[in-house]
Protein backbone atom coordinates (compact mmCIF):
# COMPACT_ATOMS: atom_id res chain seq x y z
CA UNK A 1 0.00 0.00 0.00
CA UNK A 2 1.50 3.56 -0.79
CA UNK A 3 1.24 6.23 1.58
CA UNK A 4 -1.31 8.40 -0.43
CA UNK A 5 -3.38 5.39 -0.71
CA UNK A 6 -3.84 5.13 2.67
CA UNK A 7 -7.95 4.86 3.36
CA UNK A 8 -9.35 7.80 5.10
CA UNK A 9 -12.86 6.34 5.38
CA UNK A 10 -15.65 7.04 7.60
CA UNK A 11 -16.00 5.00 10.92
CA UNK A 12 -16.34 4.51 14.48
CA UNK A 13 -13.20 5.41 15.74
CA UNK A 14 -14.16 9.04 14.94
CA UNK A 15 -16.91 9.29 17.83
CA UNK A 16 -13.54 8.72 19.72
CA UNK A 17 -11.68 10.92 18.29
CA UNK A 18 -8.96 8.42 17.38
CA UNK A 19 -6.91 7.43 14.49
CA UNK A 20 -4.97 4.20 13.99
CA UNK A 21 -1.72 3.77 12.42
CA UNK A 22 -0.60 1.48 9.49
CA UNK A 23 2.01 0.71 7.42
CA UNK A 24 2.65 2.01 3.88
CA UNK A 25 5.53 3.13 1.47
CA UNK A 26 6.50 6.42 0.41
CA UNK A 27 7.21 8.12 -3.21
CA UNK A 28 10.66 6.66 -2.56
CA UNK A 29 9.30 3.16 -2.09
CA UNK A 30 10.31 3.22 1.67
CA UNK A 31 8.44 2.17 4.88
CA UNK A 32 6.84 4.55 6.91
CA UNK A 33 3.70 4.78 9.70
CA UNK A 34 0.72 7.16 8.50
CA UNK A 35 -2.36 7.63 10.35
CA UNK A 36 -6.04 5.95 8.95
CA UNK A 37 -9.53 7.52 9.86
CA UNK A 38 -11.03 4.45 9.44
CA UNK A 39 -11.76 1.65 6.19
CA UNK A 40 -15.05 0.95 4.75
CA UNK A 41 -14.75 -2.48 4.53
CA UNK A 42 -13.59 -2.95 7.94
CA UNK A 43 -16.28 -0.77 8.94
CA UNK A 44 -19.33 -2.56 7.61
CA UNK A 45 -17.91 -5.95 8.86
CA UNK A 46 -17.70 -4.33 12.23
CA UNK A 47 -20.94 -2.81 11.79
CA UNK A 48 -22.39 -6.28 10.77
CA UNK A 49 -20.72 -7.58 13.79
CA UNK A 50 -22.15 -5.23 16.15
CA UNK A 51 -25.60 -5.68 14.61
CA UNK A 52 -25.52 -9.78 14.67
CA UNK A 53 -24.95 -8.73 18.65
CA UNK A 54 -28.25 -6.77 18.74
CA UNK A 55 -30.14 -8.90 17.25
CA UNK A 56 -29.27 -11.32 19.81
CA UNK A 57 -30.05 -9.04 22.54
CA UNK A 58 -33.42 -8.14 21.26
CA UNK A 59 -34.54 -12.03 21.11
CA UNK A 60 -33.09 -12.72 24.00
CA UNK A 61 -35.20 -9.75 25.73
CA UNK A 62 -38.34 -11.28 23.65
CA UNK A 63 -37.55 -14.62 25.64
CA UNK A 64 -37.52 -13.18 28.62
CA UNK A 65 -40.79 -11.73 27.99
CA UNK A 66 -42.44 -15.11 27.26
CA UNK A 67 -40.96 -16.94 30.19
CA UNK A 68 -38.35 -18.95 28.34
CA UNK A 69 -35.16 -17.89 30.06
CA UNK A 70 -34.04 -15.52 32.73
CA UNK A 71 -32.50 -12.26 32.43
CA UNK A 72 -29.65 -13.36 33.25
CA UNK A 73 -29.04 -14.47 29.77
CA UNK A 74 -30.32 -11.30 28.09
CA UNK A 75 -27.71 -9.51 30.78
CA UNK A 76 -25.00 -12.03 29.43
CA UNK A 77 -25.98 -11.14 25.63
CA UNK A 78 -25.86 -7.03 26.54
CA UNK A 79 -22.54 -7.42 27.75
CA UNK A 80 -21.25 -8.94 24.51
CA UNK A 81 -20.70 -12.27 26.61
CA UNK A 82 -20.94 -15.57 25.78
CA UNK A 83 -21.53 -18.78 28.24
CA UNK A 84 -18.50 -19.38 28.99
CA UNK A 85 -17.15 -15.71 29.10
CA UNK A 86 -20.37 -14.90 32.45
CA UNK A 87 -19.20 -18.96 33.84
CA UNK A 88 -15.60 -17.46 34.03
CA UNK A 89 -16.92 -14.42 35.80
CA UNK A 90 -19.21 -15.72 38.41
CA UNK A 91 -16.71 -18.97 39.02
CA UNK A 92 -19.23 -21.25 38.21
CA UNK A 93 -19.34 -24.43 36.14
CA UNK A 94 -20.65 -23.70 32.50
CA UNK A 95 -24.01 -25.95 32.83
CA UNK A 96 -24.29 -24.51 36.30
CA UNK A 97 -25.13 -20.91 35.00
CA UNK A 98 -26.79 -22.39 31.94
CA UNK A 99 -29.34 -23.78 34.49
CA UNK A 100 -29.76 -20.15 36.18
CA UNK A 101 -31.05 -19.46 32.66
CA UNK A 102 -34.38 -21.30 33.37
CA UNK A 103 -37.06 -18.86 34.48
CA UNK A 104 -38.08 -21.39 37.01
CA UNK A 105 -34.31 -22.03 38.65
CA UNK A 106 -33.66 -18.44 38.30
CA UNK A 107 -37.08 -17.69 40.61
CA UNK A 108 -35.65 -19.72 43.46
CA UNK A 109 -32.05 -18.71 43.24
CA UNK A 110 -31.02 -16.88 46.60
CA UNK A 111 -29.76 -13.23 47.02
CA UNK A 112 -25.94 -14.38 47.40
CA UNK A 113 -26.05 -15.42 43.99
CA UNK A 114 -27.93 -12.38 42.53
CA UNK A 115 -25.68 -10.70 43.91
CA UNK A 116 -22.78 -12.04 41.91
CA UNK A 117 -24.62 -11.69 38.94
CA UNK A 118 -25.80 -8.68 39.64
CA UNK A 119 -21.96 -7.37 40.69
CA UNK A 120 -20.72 -8.78 37.91
CA UNK A 121 -23.09 -6.92 35.18
CA UNK A 122 -22.93 -4.03 37.26
CA UNK A 123 -26.62 -3.32 37.90
CA UNK A 124 -28.46 -3.90 41.47
CA UNK A 125 -30.87 -6.90 42.16
CA UNK A 126 -33.65 -5.54 41.35
CA UNK A 127 -32.72 -4.46 37.72
CA UNK A 128 -31.36 -7.87 37.46
CA UNK A 129 -34.71 -9.17 38.62
CA UNK A 130 -36.80 -7.06 35.93
CA UNK A 131 -34.79 -6.20 32.36
CA UNK A 132 -37.33 -3.19 31.94
CA UNK A 133 -35.08 -1.55 35.05
CA UNK A 134 -31.93 -1.79 32.89
CA UNK A 135 -30.58 1.34 31.83
CA UNK B 1 4.76 10.79 40.59
CA UNK B 2 5.24 10.75 36.68
CA UNK B 3 8.27 8.84 35.12
CA UNK B 4 9.72 10.28 32.23
CA UNK B 5 8.17 8.35 29.53
CA UNK B 6 7.82 9.04 25.73
CA UNK B 7 5.20 8.06 24.45
CA UNK B 8 4.94 6.52 20.90
CA UNK B 9 1.72 5.47 19.03
CA UNK B 10 2.36 1.89 16.82
CA UNK B 11 0.11 -0.18 15.38
CA UNK B 12 0.23 -3.49 17.34
CA UNK B 13 -0.29 -3.20 21.10
CA UNK B 14 2.06 -6.00 22.06
CA UNK B 15 5.33 -5.04 20.11
CA UNK B 16 4.27 -1.36 20.58
CA UNK B 17 4.71 -1.60 24.57
CA UNK B 18 8.28 -3.87 23.99
CA UNK B 19 8.97 -1.00 21.45
CA UNK B 20 8.28 2.06 23.73
CA UNK B 21 10.04 0.10 26.95
CA UNK B 22 13.07 -0.49 24.32
CA UNK B 23 13.29 2.87 23.54
CA UNK B 24 13.06 4.01 27.28
CA UNK B 25 16.29 2.24 28.05
CA UNK B 26 17.91 3.76 25.51
CA UNK B 27 17.58 0.95 22.49
CA UNK B 28 16.15 2.42 19.39
CA UNK B 29 14.40 -0.74 18.45
CA UNK B 30 11.12 -0.04 15.97
CA UNK B 31 8.06 -2.02 15.86
CA UNK B 32 8.88 -3.83 12.71
CA UNK B 33 11.65 -5.11 14.25
CA UNK B 34 10.36 -6.06 17.51
CA UNK B 35 7.62 -7.85 15.14
CA UNK B 36 9.90 -9.56 12.86
CA UNK B 37 12.81 -10.99 15.89
CA UNK B 38 9.83 -12.27 17.66
CA UNK B 39 8.40 -13.94 14.76
CA UNK B 40 4.79 -12.42 15.29
CA UNK B 41 3.84 -13.27 11.46
CA UNK B 42 1.32 -16.39 10.93
CA UNK B 43 -1.85 -17.39 10.18
CA UNK B 44 -3.73 -19.84 11.90
CA UNK B 45 -7.68 -20.90 11.44
CA UNK B 46 -8.68 -22.99 14.72
CA UNK B 47 -12.47 -24.09 13.39
CA UNK B 48 -13.81 -25.42 16.78
CA UNK B 49 -12.41 -22.73 18.90
CA UNK B 50 -15.07 -19.87 18.76
CA UNK B 51 -14.89 -16.28 19.57
CA UNK B 52 -18.24 -14.16 18.85
CA UNK B 53 -19.83 -16.88 17.86
CA UNK B 54 -17.49 -17.43 14.70
CA UNK B 55 -14.06 -19.57 14.45
CA UNK B 56 -11.06 -18.32 15.68
CA UNK B 57 -8.90 -16.85 13.26
CA UNK B 58 -5.16 -15.44 14.06
CA UNK B 59 -2.86 -13.84 11.96
CA UNK B 60 -0.17 -13.21 14.18
CA UNK B 61 1.38 -15.64 16.83
CA UNK B 62 -0.14 -16.38 20.34
CA UNK B 63 -0.02 -13.07 22.60
CA UNK B 64 3.11 -12.82 24.76
CA UNK B 65 5.23 -15.06 22.41
CA UNK B 66 6.75 -11.72 20.32
CA UNK B 67 7.66 -10.30 23.45
CA UNK B 68 9.66 -13.70 24.96
CA UNK B 69 11.15 -14.81 21.05
CA UNK B 70 12.31 -10.95 20.74
CA UNK B 71 13.91 -11.03 24.56
CA UNK B 72 15.42 -14.39 23.69
CA UNK B 73 16.39 -13.62 20.59
CA UNK B 74 18.33 -10.18 21.55
CA UNK B 75 19.32 -11.23 24.93
CA UNK B 76 17.07 -8.98 27.23
CA UNK B 77 15.43 -10.66 30.63
CA UNK B 78 12.39 -10.10 31.60
CA UNK B 79 10.97 -10.19 35.01
CA UNK B 80 6.68 -11.27 35.10
CA UNK B 81 4.57 -12.16 37.52
CA UNK B 82 1.33 -12.87 37.74
CA UNK B 83 -0.98 -12.40 41.29
CA UNK B 84 -4.76 -14.09 42.57
CA UNK B 85 -5.12 -10.98 44.78
CA UNK B 86 -5.45 -7.91 43.21
CA UNK B 87 -3.95 -6.10 46.03
CA UNK B 88 -1.39 -7.82 45.88
CA UNK B 89 -1.26 -6.70 42.43
CA UNK B 90 -1.38 -3.25 42.80
CA UNK B 91 0.93 -3.03 45.54
CA UNK B 92 3.82 -4.70 42.73
CA UNK B 93 2.76 -1.96 40.17
CA UNK B 94 2.89 0.54 42.46
CA UNK B 95 6.11 -0.45 44.00
CA UNK B 96 7.77 -0.22 40.34
CA UNK B 97 6.31 3.41 39.98
CA UNK B 98 8.28 4.35 42.86
CA UNK B 99 11.14 2.95 41.69
CA UNK B 100 10.99 5.16 38.71
CA UNK B 101 10.04 1.65 36.67
CA UNK B 102 7.83 2.07 33.83
CA UNK B 103 6.10 -1.84 33.45
CA UNK B 104 3.87 -3.38 30.87
CA UNK B 105 0.90 -4.81 31.75
CA UNK B 106 -1.39 -7.75 29.79
CA UNK B 107 -5.43 -6.32 30.42
CA UNK B 108 -8.98 -7.00 28.60
CA UNK B 109 -10.32 -4.36 26.61
CA UNK B 110 -13.89 -4.70 27.51
CA UNK B 111 -13.56 -2.07 29.99
CA UNK B 112 -10.74 0.17 28.92
CA UNK B 113 -13.11 3.20 29.23
CA UNK B 114 -10.93 5.19 26.22
CA UNK B 115 -11.64 2.73 23.81
CA UNK B 116 -14.69 3.57 21.55
CA UNK B 117 -17.81 1.37 22.87
CA UNK B 118 -17.82 -0.77 19.15
CA UNK B 119 -14.14 -1.94 20.07
CA UNK B 120 -14.81 -3.16 23.55
CA UNK B 121 -15.20 -7.31 23.01
CA UNK B 122 -14.16 -9.58 25.55
CA UNK B 123 -10.54 -9.59 24.47
CA UNK B 124 -7.84 -10.40 27.15
CA UNK B 125 -4.24 -9.78 25.60
CA UNK B 126 -4.01 -6.30 25.02
CA UNK B 127 -0.92 -4.91 26.55
CA UNK B 128 -0.55 -1.04 27.94
CA UNK B 129 2.16 0.81 29.69
CA UNK B 130 1.73 2.31 33.45
CA UNK B 131 3.92 5.21 33.48
CA UNK B 132 3.26 7.07 36.52
CA UNK B 133 0.42 7.59 39.26
CA UNK B 134 -1.13 11.04 40.02
CA UNK B 135 -3.49 10.48 43.77
CA UNK B 136 -5.76 7.29 42.16
CA UNK B 137 -5.25 7.85 38.65
CA UNK B 138 -2.73 5.76 36.98
CA UNK B 139 -1.18 7.36 33.65
CA UNK B 140 -1.45 5.19 30.82
CA UNK B 141 0.79 4.74 27.82
CA UNK B 142 -1.67 2.48 25.03
CA UNK B 143 0.34 2.34 22.31
CA UNK B 144 -2.53 1.39 19.57
CA UNK B 145 -3.75 5.27 20.90
CA UNK B 146 -2.38 8.71 19.41
CA UNK B 147 -1.92 10.10 23.23
CA UNK B 148 -1.12 9.01 26.40
CA UNK B 149 -4.21 8.67 28.56
CA UNK B 150 -5.34 7.60 32.15
CA UNK B 151 -7.02 4.99 34.23
CA UNK B 152 -8.35 5.31 37.88
CA UNK B 153 -7.05 2.65 39.99
CA UNK B 154 -10.66 1.11 40.09
CA UNK B 155 -10.68 1.02 36.46
CA UNK B 156 -7.21 -0.45 35.94
CA UNK B 157 -8.41 -3.55 38.76
CA UNK B 158 -11.04 -4.50 36.73
CA UNK B 159 -8.94 -4.73 33.31
CA UNK B 160 -6.03 -6.23 35.05
CA UNK B 161 -8.42 -9.00 36.79
CA UNK B 162 -11.03 -9.19 33.50
CA UNK B 163 -11.75 -13.11 32.95
CA UNK B 164 -12.55 -15.70 29.99
CA UNK B 165 -10.44 -16.93 27.43
CA UNK B 166 -6.29 -15.97 28.35
CA UNK B 167 -6.96 -14.03 31.49
CA UNK B 168 -4.59 -11.30 32.17
CA UNK B 169 -4.27 -12.29 35.95
CA UNK B 170 -2.63 -8.99 36.77
CA UNK B 171 -0.12 -10.10 34.67
CA UNK B 172 3.00 -7.44 34.76
CA UNK B 173 5.91 -7.51 32.98
CA UNK B 174 9.42 -5.52 32.86
CA UNK B 175 12.75 -5.92 31.06
CA UNK B 176 15.41 -5.77 33.83
CA UNK B 177 18.57 -7.14 32.54
CA UNK B 178 20.13 -5.71 29.27
CA UNK B 179 23.53 -6.64 27.12
CA UNK B 180 25.68 -3.39 25.95
CA UNK B 181 24.94 -3.98 22.80
CA UNK B 182 21.95 -5.32 21.12
CA UNK B 183 23.12 -8.49 18.45
CA UNK B 184 20.55 -7.40 15.93
CA UNK B 185 21.74 -9.52 12.78
CA UNK B 186 21.69 -13.22 14.89
CA UNK B 187 18.42 -11.80 15.78
CA UNK B 188 16.77 -10.80 13.08
CA UNK B 189 18.23 -14.33 10.54
CA UNK B 190 16.70 -16.10 13.99
CA UNK B 191 13.32 -14.80 13.58
CA UNK B 192 12.85 -14.64 10.01
CA UNK B 193 13.87 -18.40 9.89
CA UNK B 194 11.06 -19.03 12.70
CA UNK B 195 8.66 -17.07 10.76
CA UNK B 196 9.56 -19.55 7.69
CA UNK B 197 9.08 -22.62 9.21
CA UNK B 198 5.43 -21.45 10.64
CA UNK B 199 4.17 -20.60 7.65
CA UNK B 200 5.45 -23.35 5.67
CA UNK B 201 4.39 -26.45 8.65
CA UNK B 202 3.29 -29.21 7.82
CA UNK B 203 0.22 -28.53 9.69
CA UNK B 204 -3.56 -28.21 8.40
CA UNK B 205 -4.76 -25.20 9.91
CA UNK B 206 -1.39 -23.42 10.09
CA UNK B 207 0.33 -20.93 7.81
CA UNK B 208 -0.07 -21.23 4.15
CA UNK B 209 -1.94 -24.64 4.61
CA UNK B 210 -3.98 -22.86 6.67
CA UNK B 211 -4.93 -19.90 3.98
CA UNK B 212 -6.10 -23.35 1.71
CA UNK B 213 -8.22 -24.84 4.41
CA UNK B 214 -10.07 -21.43 5.10
CA UNK B 215 -10.51 -21.46 1.39
CA UNK B 216 -11.80 -24.65 1.47
CA UNK B 217 -14.37 -23.99 4.37
CA UNK B 218 -15.48 -21.19 2.72
CA UNK B 219 -16.71 -22.76 -0.68
CA UNK B 220 -18.90 -24.75 2.01
CA UNK B 221 -20.31 -22.08 4.39
CA UNK B 222 -23.01 -20.88 2.40
CA UNK B 223 -24.43 -24.27 1.48
CA UNK B 224 -23.43 -25.47 5.18
CA UNK B 225 -24.59 -22.29 7.40
CA UNK B 226 -26.84 -20.04 4.90
CA UNK B 227 -26.36 -16.81 4.39
CA UNK B 228 -26.54 -15.21 7.45
CA UNK B 229 -24.23 -17.29 9.29
CA UNK B 230 -21.86 -17.43 6.57
CA UNK B 231 -21.28 -13.74 6.17
CA UNK B 232 -20.58 -13.26 9.97
CA UNK B 233 -17.91 -15.83 9.78
CA UNK B 234 -16.60 -13.66 7.00
CA UNK B 235 -16.99 -10.61 8.62
CA UNK B 236 -14.94 -11.99 11.84
CA UNK B 237 -12.02 -13.38 9.03
CA UNK B 238 -12.26 -9.56 7.81
CA UNK B 239 -11.79 -7.85 11.18
CA UNK B 240 -9.26 -10.44 12.81
CA UNK B 241 -7.23 -9.10 9.46
CA UNK B 242 -7.75 -5.56 9.42
CA UNK B 243 -8.81 -4.44 12.86
CA UNK B 244 -6.84 -2.22 15.07
CA UNK B 245 -3.30 -3.68 15.19
CA UNK B 246 -2.82 -5.56 11.96
CA UNK B 247 -0.86 -1.93 10.55
CA UNK B 248 -3.23 -3.14 7.53
CA UNK B 249 -3.44 -6.73 5.32
CA UNK B 250 -3.25 -8.77 8.22
CA UNK B 251 0.54 -7.41 9.16
CA UNK B 252 1.70 -8.41 5.89
CA UNK B 253 2.87 -4.61 5.89
CA UNK B 254 4.41 -4.59 9.04
CA UNK B 255 6.67 -7.45 8.11
CA UNK B 256 7.38 -6.21 4.79
CA UNK B 257 8.92 -2.85 7.03
CA UNK B 258 10.78 -5.52 8.84
CA UNK B 259 12.29 -6.91 5.50
CA UNK B 260 13.34 -3.51 4.62
CA UNK B 261 14.96 -2.51 7.83
CA UNK B 262 16.54 -6.16 7.97
CA UNK B 263 18.12 -5.67 4.34
CA UNK B 264 20.34 -2.41 5.34
CA UNK B 265 21.16 -3.88 8.58
CA UNK B 266 22.32 -7.11 7.46
CA UNK B 267 23.40 -5.90 4.16
CA UNK B 268 21.31 -7.99 2.37
CA UNK B 269 19.97 -6.35 -1.07
CA UNK B 270 17.56 -9.81 -1.07
CA UNK B 271 15.83 -8.82 1.32
CA UNK B 272 14.48 -5.16 0.10
CA UNK B 273 13.61 -7.39 -3.05
CA UNK B 274 11.60 -9.77 -1.05
CA UNK B 275 9.70 -6.78 1.08
CA UNK B 276 8.70 -5.42 -2.06
CA UNK B 277 7.04 -8.67 -2.85
CA UNK B 278 5.50 -9.10 0.67
CA UNK B 279 3.85 -5.45 0.13
CA UNK B 280 2.25 -6.76 -3.21
CA UNK B 281 1.24 -9.56 -1.05
CA UNK B 282 -0.30 -7.28 1.40
CA UNK B 283 -2.09 -5.10 -1.52
CA UNK B 284 -4.14 -8.37 -2.32
CA UNK B 285 -4.73 -9.06 1.18
CA UNK B 286 -6.69 -6.21 1.23
CA UNK B 287 -8.60 -6.58 -2.11
CA UNK B 288 -9.50 -9.72 -0.44
CA UNK B 289 -11.14 -8.11 1.97
CA UNK B 290 -12.68 -5.36 -0.66
CA UNK B 291 -14.58 -8.50 -1.62
CA UNK B 292 -15.26 -10.18 1.09
CA UNK B 293 -17.05 -7.03 2.16
CA UNK B 294 -18.93 -6.89 -0.85
CA UNK B 295 -20.51 -10.63 0.10
CA UNK B 296 -21.44 -9.20 3.43
CA UNK B 297 -22.87 -5.74 2.43
CA UNK B 298 -25.24 -6.94 -0.04
CA UNK B 299 -26.56 -9.64 1.68
CA UNK B 300 -28.42 -11.77 -0.77
CA UNK B 301 -25.52 -11.68 -2.51
CA UNK B 302 -25.20 -14.72 -5.16
CA UNK B 303 -23.53 -18.24 -3.73
CA UNK B 304 -20.81 -17.58 -6.38
CA UNK B 305 -18.87 -14.70 -4.59
CA UNK B 306 -17.71 -16.80 -2.00
CA UNK B 307 -16.11 -18.53 -4.46
CA UNK B 308 -14.42 -15.69 -5.81
CA UNK B 309 -13.14 -14.95 -2.65
CA UNK B 310 -12.05 -18.41 -1.64
CA UNK B 311 -9.94 -18.68 -5.07
CA UNK B 312 -8.21 -15.44 -3.63
CA UNK B 313 -7.38 -17.24 -0.57
CA UNK B 314 -5.82 -19.82 -2.70
CA UNK B 315 -4.23 -17.24 -4.90
CA UNK B 316 -2.76 -16.03 -1.74
CA UNK B 317 -1.56 -18.94 -0.24
CA UNK B 318 0.43 -20.22 -3.99
CA UNK B 319 2.19 -16.82 -3.08
CA UNK B 320 3.04 -16.72 0.42
CA UNK B 321 4.37 -20.48 -0.36
CA UNK B 322 6.80 -18.99 -2.72
CA UNK B 323 7.42 -16.28 -0.77
CA UNK B 324 8.29 -18.32 2.00
CA UNK B 325 10.29 -20.49 0.48
CA UNK B 326 12.27 -18.13 -1.36
CA UNK B 327 12.89 -15.97 2.21
CA UNK B 328 14.37 -19.29 3.09
CA UNK B 329 16.59 -19.29 1.16
CA UNK B 330 17.76 -15.17 0.98
CA UNK B 331 19.02 -15.84 4.54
Amino acid sequence: MKKSEVPQDKSNLESANFRELCYAVDENGEYTTAHTTGWDPKTIALDNAIDEINQRIEDAKKRVHNNQTSPIEYYMELHKMDLQILASYVGLWQWRVKRHFKPKVFQKLSNKTLQKYADIFDITIKQLKNIEHAN
Amino acid sequence: MQINFTHHQSAHCENGVVSNLMKHHGFNVSEPMVFGIGSGLLFCYIPFLKVNHAPAITYRAMPGFIFKRFAKRVGIKIEREKFKDPKKAKAVLDNNLNNNNPVGLQVGVYNLSYFPDEYRFHFNAHNLVVYGKEENTYLISDPVMETVTTLTDKELEKVRFAKGALPPKGHIYYPTNFPKELNLEQAIVKGIKHTCRDMLAPMPILGVKGIRYTAKQIRKWPKKLGTKKANHYLGQIVRMQEEIGTGGGGFRYIFAAFLQESSKILNNPKLSELSKEMTQIGDIWRDFAVDASRIYKNRGAKADGYNEVASQLEILADKEELFFKALKKAI
